[in-house]
This record gives C-alpha cells, sequence and structure tokens, in this order.
C-alpha cells in the first residue's frame, strides 16, 4: 500500500531581482510516497534546487505561493518556530558539498548531538553519545569512537558526506532531500554513498527525493523521475519508462548527452538553460531551444499532459520532435547563441 | 609516430618543518610513471582526486619540478625548464578545469585569445584581429564577441574561449585537465563533440585527465589508471573496459552508474561482490605501503601492476 508523505501543488517560489519577482519555481505539482524514491533531474538554473529548498522552507526571502502538504498538513508559509519543529526531525536534508556544509570549528560529535539536542531534549548525554556513535557505525564510518572528536578538515569528502548523512537521518526522518549529494565525490565514493542512502531509505521507510543532474545516478536510485526545466516540470514518469520511452526533447537530449557504448558523436541540442531574467514565460518554454520545429507544434498555453497512466509530457511539442541533421546544427546554432 | 614519450617520470613534493625548515620527508606525487603517446590519438590519464594525473600533465606542461626522470616530446628532450624553449611552449597548450577562474576577467576575449599569439607571433593589429576571429568562428562563438568580457559568456562558452586559446598557435599537444567536470551534462556533451571535431580538423594529440570513467571511455584510445602517484593499469580502452586485470580498476569500472534502471540490482550486487573482493586480495595488488607495484605486460599494450610471482 502507498501512502502519500507529501504533497506540492501548483508551487510558485519567485525571488525578487531589482523591483520585479521571477519565478524560479513555477508552477509546480508533485507526490511523494513513503518509501518511494523520487528522482529530480535538470541542469544549473532548472529550478531543482529552488524546489528542495522551498520545501524544506530555507528560502528567507522568497515569495511562495501554492501548497506544500508535508503529511496532509500544509507547510507554506508557517512560523519559522513551527518549521524548526520539523526540520531535522520529520524532515531532513543531505546537502551538496561536505565541506561547506560542516561547521570547521565543531567536532563531529558535537555537530551530531546538535540535532538530538533539539529535537529529543529528553536523552541524556550518554544516551546521545551513543546514539552518535550509533549514527556514525550505520553510515559506515570506521573507527567512530575516534571520528567522534575529530574535526571536519581530518577527514575525507566522502566521510564528511558520511557525517552529513549521519547528521540528516538522526531522527530518522520521514522525508529525506539529498541535494547533488555525491557530486563533490569520487565515483568509488558515490557508489558507496549511493547504496549507503538506499539502504537507510529501505531501512527507515523514508520518502527521498533525489535531486541530482547525473542520469545514471537517477537510474540506480529513483522509482519514479521528474524532469526539470526553467523552472517547471517538463516530463514524469517511473523511472524505467523514462529511460526506456523519454518523450520531451529536452529528456531525449539529457539521455543522449551521456557517452554510450559504440556512439562516436553525443546527439545534444545545443544551448543552456536560460537565466531566471530572461526565461520565456509564454508558450513553451523549451521552443527556443528547438527553433527547427515549427511553431504550430507548440502549444500556446503548454500543460502536462498524461500520455499513459503516470506518465506527464509537457506541451504537444514531443510528437513533431527531432534532432537536427548533426552537423548543421552545429554551426548554425553555435553562431546564433553567443549573440 | 610517438609525439611524447615520458619516461620513469618523478615529482617529489618537499614536506618542510622544524625551525630550520628542513625537508624532513617527500610527497610523492608521481612516482615512476612511464607512457607514449601516438599523435592524433587520445591519451586518458584517470583517477581519483589525489592520484597524481594532474600534476603528471603539469609535468608535461612544464609547470612542475622534475625530479627525475625524462620528457620527451617530438624528438626532443624537454624535461628541463630551461629547455623548454619557445619552439616547444607553442606545440604544448593546456586547457583547464574551471572556466571561470581560467581566464582573466578584466580581459577582453580579444586579449584573452590573443595572448599566445603575441607571445610567439608578430602580427599586425588587423591580421591578429583577424585570427582571433577566425578562432571563435571555429568555436562556434560568434566573431562580434571579440569585446566581450568572460563575465559575460556561459560556462559552456567560456570553455570554448578557453579551447581557442589553446588552439591558437595550432600546438601539436594538448593537455586537457578535466575540461568538462565543471559543466552541465548537456554543455558537456556540445564541448567533447566539439573536441572531437577539432581534433580530426587540426590532427591534435590529446592528454585527458579525467575522473570519469564515462566521458574517457568515450574519448580516449588508450587509458592508464593512476592511484597515490603510481600507474595501476595501462592498456587500450577495450582492455581497461572490458578486461581490467587490476582490483582498482575492477572497482572503478564496477562504481560506474549504469543508465539502464533495470540493471540496478545486478549492479548493486556486482559492486558489493568487487568491494569484498577488493577488501580481501588488497594485500595481494598493493604492497606494504599500499601503493602499486610496478607494471608488468600482460600484452603488448596492456601492462598492469601485479607482484612478482613467487
Amino acid at each position: 500500500m502507498t501512502q502519500k508523505l507529501l504533497e506540492i501543488k501548483n508551487l510558485k517560489t519567485s525571488f525578487r531581482i531589482g523591483d520585479e519577482y521571477y519565478a524560479a519555481v513555477d508552477d509546480v505539482s508533485l507526490t511523494l510516497n513513503k518509501n518511494e524514491v523520487l528522482g529530480i533531474v535538470g541542469e544549473s538554473g532548472s529550478g531543482k534546487s529552488a524546489l528542495a529548498f522551498s520545501i524544506m522552507g530555507l528560502h528567507t526571502r522568497a515569495k511562495m505561493e501554492g501548497n506544500i502538504l508535508f503529511n496532509g498538513k500544509d507547510i507554506v508559509n508557517i512560523s519559522p518556530a513551527q518549521l524548526n519543529q520539523l526540520r531535522g526531525d520529520e524532515m531532513a536534508m543531505i546537502f551538496q558539498d561536505p565541506l561547506t556544509a560542516l561547521n570547521p570549528l565543531m567536532e563531529i560529535g558535537a555537530q551530531i548531538s546538535e540535532t538530538l539536542i533539539l529535537h529529543r531534549p529528553e536523552m541524556s548525554q550518554k544516551e546521545r553519545k551513543d546514539r552518535v556513535i550509533e549514527l556514525l557505525t550505520m553510515v559506515g564510518i570506521p573507527r567512530p569512537e575516534y571520528v567522534y572528536e575529530q574535526f571536519p578538515h581530518e577527514l575525507s569528502g566522502g566521510m564528511r558526506q558520511r557525517v552529513i548523512i549521519a547528521i540528516a537521518i538522526a531522527n530518522r526522518p520521514e522525508l529525506l532531500i539529498a541535494d547533488e549529494p555525491t557530486t563533490a565525490l569520487d565515483v568509488t565514493n558515490q557508489a558507496q554513498i549511493l547504496d549507503l542512502i538506499r539502504k537507510l531509505k529501505n531501512d527507515m521507510g523514508s520518502g527521498v527525493i533525489l535531486i541530482t543532474h547525473d542520469l545514471g545516478v537517477v537510474a540506480e536510485m529513483a522509482d519514479r523521475v521528474a524532469v526539470m526545466y526553467a523552472g517547471q516540470i517538463v516530463e514524469i514518469a517511473d523511472v524505467f519508462t523514462l529511460f526506456e520511452n523519454p518523450k520531451h526533447p529536452y529528456t531525449r537530449s539529457l539521455l543522449t548527452s551521456v557517452p554510450a557504448e559504440g556512439q562516436d558523436k553525443l546527439l545534444v541540442i545545443q544551448g543552456i538553460v536560460p537565466s531566471l531574467q530572461h526565461l520565456p514565460r509564454e508558450g513553451c518554454r523549451f521552443a527556443e531551444r528547438i527553433p527547427w520545429l515549427d511553431s504550430s507544434a507548440h502549444e500556446e498555453d503548454p500543460v502536462l499532459h498524461e500520455i499513459e497512466p503516470g506518465h506527464f509530457v509537457r506541451c504537444t511539442c514531443y510528437k513533431h520532435f527531432h534532432f537536427q541533421d548533426e552537423a548543421k546544427e552545429a554551426q548554425v546554432h553555435g553562431d546564433t547563441r553567443s549573440k | 609516430m610517438v609525439i611524447l614519450e615520458v619516461n620513469n617520470l618523478k615529482v617529489y613534493f618537499p614536506i618542510k618543518a622544524g625551525i630550520f625548515n628542513r625537508t624532513v620527508n617527500h610527497i610523492k606525487a608521481v612516482d615512476d610513471v612511464s607512457f607514449s603517446i601516438e599523435q592524433g590519438k587520445t591519451y586518458g590519464l584517470v583517477g581519483e582526486s589525489g592520484s597524481g594525473k594532474t600534476t603528471t600533465g603539469r609535468a608535461v606542461m612544464g609547470l612542475e619540478n622534475i625530479t627525475a626522470g625524462t620528457i620527451i616530446f617530438d624528438g626532443k628532450d624537454i624535461t628541463k625548464k630551461q629547455s623548454k624553449t619557445k619552439d616547444v611552449r607553442r606545440n604544448i597548450q593546456m586547457i583547464f578545469q574551471d572556466p571561470y577562474s581560467s581566464l582573466n576577467p578584466r580581459k577582453r576575449v580579444k586579449d584573452i585569445i590573443a595572448e599566445p599569439l603575441r607571445n610567439f607571433e608578430n602580427l599586425s593589429k588587423q591580421e591578429e584581429k583577424k585570427r582571433v576571429q577566425e578562432l571563435l568562428e571555429l568555436v562556434g562563438l560568434s566573431p562580434e564577441s571579440i569585446l566581450k568580457y568572460p563575465h559575460e559568456f556561459s560556462g559552456g562558452q567560456r570553455q570554448r574561449i578557453g579551447i581557442a586559446r589553446a588552439i591558437a598557435l595550432k600546438p601539436k599537444l594538448i593537455i586537457a585537465d578535466e575540461p568538462v567536470s565543471a559543466l552541465d551534462v548537456s554543455v558537456q556533451a556540445q564541448v567533447l563533440n566539439f573536441m572531437r571535431d577539432i581534433q580530426k580538423e587540426l590532427g591534435l594529440t590529446y592528454i585527458f585527465i579525467s575522473h570519469d570513467l564515462g566521458i574517457v571511455k568515450h574519448m580516449c584510445d588508450d587509458i592508464a589508471i593512476m592511484y597515490k602517484g603510481r600507474y595501476v593499469e595501462q592498456g587500450t580502452k577495450e582492455e581497461i573496459f572490458n578486461y581490467p586485470q587490476h582490483i582498482y580498476t575492477k572497482r572503478l569500472v564496477s562504481a560506474i552508474p549504469d543508465t539502464e534502471p533495470g540493471n540496478r540490482e545486478k549492479r548493486f550486487k556486482f559492486r558489493q561482490d568487487i568491494q569484498k573482493e577488493f577488501e580481501e586480495s588488497y594485500d595481494d595488488y598493493f604492497d606494504s605501503d599500499g601503493l602499486a607495484y610496478s607494471l608488468k605486460p600482460v600484452s603488448d599494450t596492456h601492462l598492469v601492476a601485479l607482484p612478482e610471482k613467487g
């Protein structure tokens, strides 16, 4: 039986630049069930981290509209005090860069204890220390008693990321948001950290939102995948469907830009995600990346269409999309882009 | 034709301590590394952070003091820094990892790309402008952007400016140190495609330094795996990926995420088996200091660091 843990309805998070608000997350609706891993994929500027920070309530100056229902309770615009009750307890986050996320002046043990002191004040000092040691063991750190008294600079990147994970899971959160948890790590560490997150998820039955730009990571970890482009979800499907039968041009381009066996040239749509101020706010946001498609291919006001149960694609342009002739593409679009 | 030959290269960094700041020990960043590269090929140097791959690249480039060994480029010995005369320097160029910090933010694109030209060629203002515009066009940027500053470009475009600077003098060898690791996936693909195109067009030889095995597999003809300053395995792409011999290589290959979601259980199991094998047979593959043994040939092109038999 699946239980809804998180339900996001028409979330819009806007930032003020100058005198205007620009939406970095625009009309995003998502659900996450218990014991499920939802992968959110996109490149820089697609709004995936802005979405994660919105859920955690970490944007202090952004304007947020819409609803985020966590266990049925709306957590948009609740007071900071109420948020602090949730954060680190029922929901927690694993940050990208293990060096900057840890306090360099605090011992590892003390940093993990912090969240326990806040949310489990009834624990005695001894219990707390035992729990920290237990957590360090759970995340696979050798000699936990010794590491307890070490400082972050004495640990390697992979070990630091394990400490971050230990902090995140200290109170057995129901919702775990992992924002590029392995981007700063070497590949062997990456594999170990991913295996660890998967194991912890299975043990605790938490819902996990895994944010990444790496499709390999998604393929290994996620149950469902949402692809974001320019603040919107352009495609969402279960992981097998998405990798076997991607529809949206952006998803297809992402999948073919990863080197695969026996491929001489990588198929990729030229260009980059436009910056917040330059986003096309009307019509299909991806239209300007694929100018060789006729404008009639796009919807006027693109919405997500459910093409199969559970498989949503935005806009109608996917029906007409084809990769442009490669040789021509490099020349023509290389030039127009830099203007 | 062999364009670069590196023999027994060693780069040691001194550790200084005490009140007289005496050298007490050395960090062996590169420890007895030998390889050679054919013209027009791409040679991949793979390893995790701290394995010495970047130092090897920088030593060839002449940016590090070499402790021992020889580097022969195009038939000339260029081991000593002084011997890296102008003629040699113009033929080896480097593409740096981070396109955000490798371009001077106060210089215009024109000056950034023209710098190597100004050092080596006496061109008039007009000729120089024409060359810079040609180069920009070659890397897929508009020739009008010569008056812009680096901040006006995106990451991928900046990396293209870095590449334009590297190919300005039509070098023979380009050392690309993690050229795409700071870029987004689709921008990565754009830059990789482009690097392959200009390689064919200009007959370039690449030393491609990376930690990303997927990309290395896509780009390189021959690959060397480094660990703690030493080679653990060297061979053609097929040999490294299909028949890895050293446990460290196997572990690296097993850690590459597979973009086939159906394989995940299998991959997970495979990784655990390899990890177990790694832990169990660690002593068979590494000496008492945790370093790799010297290389032994298993075929003409395939070398593996294994202990002496018996």
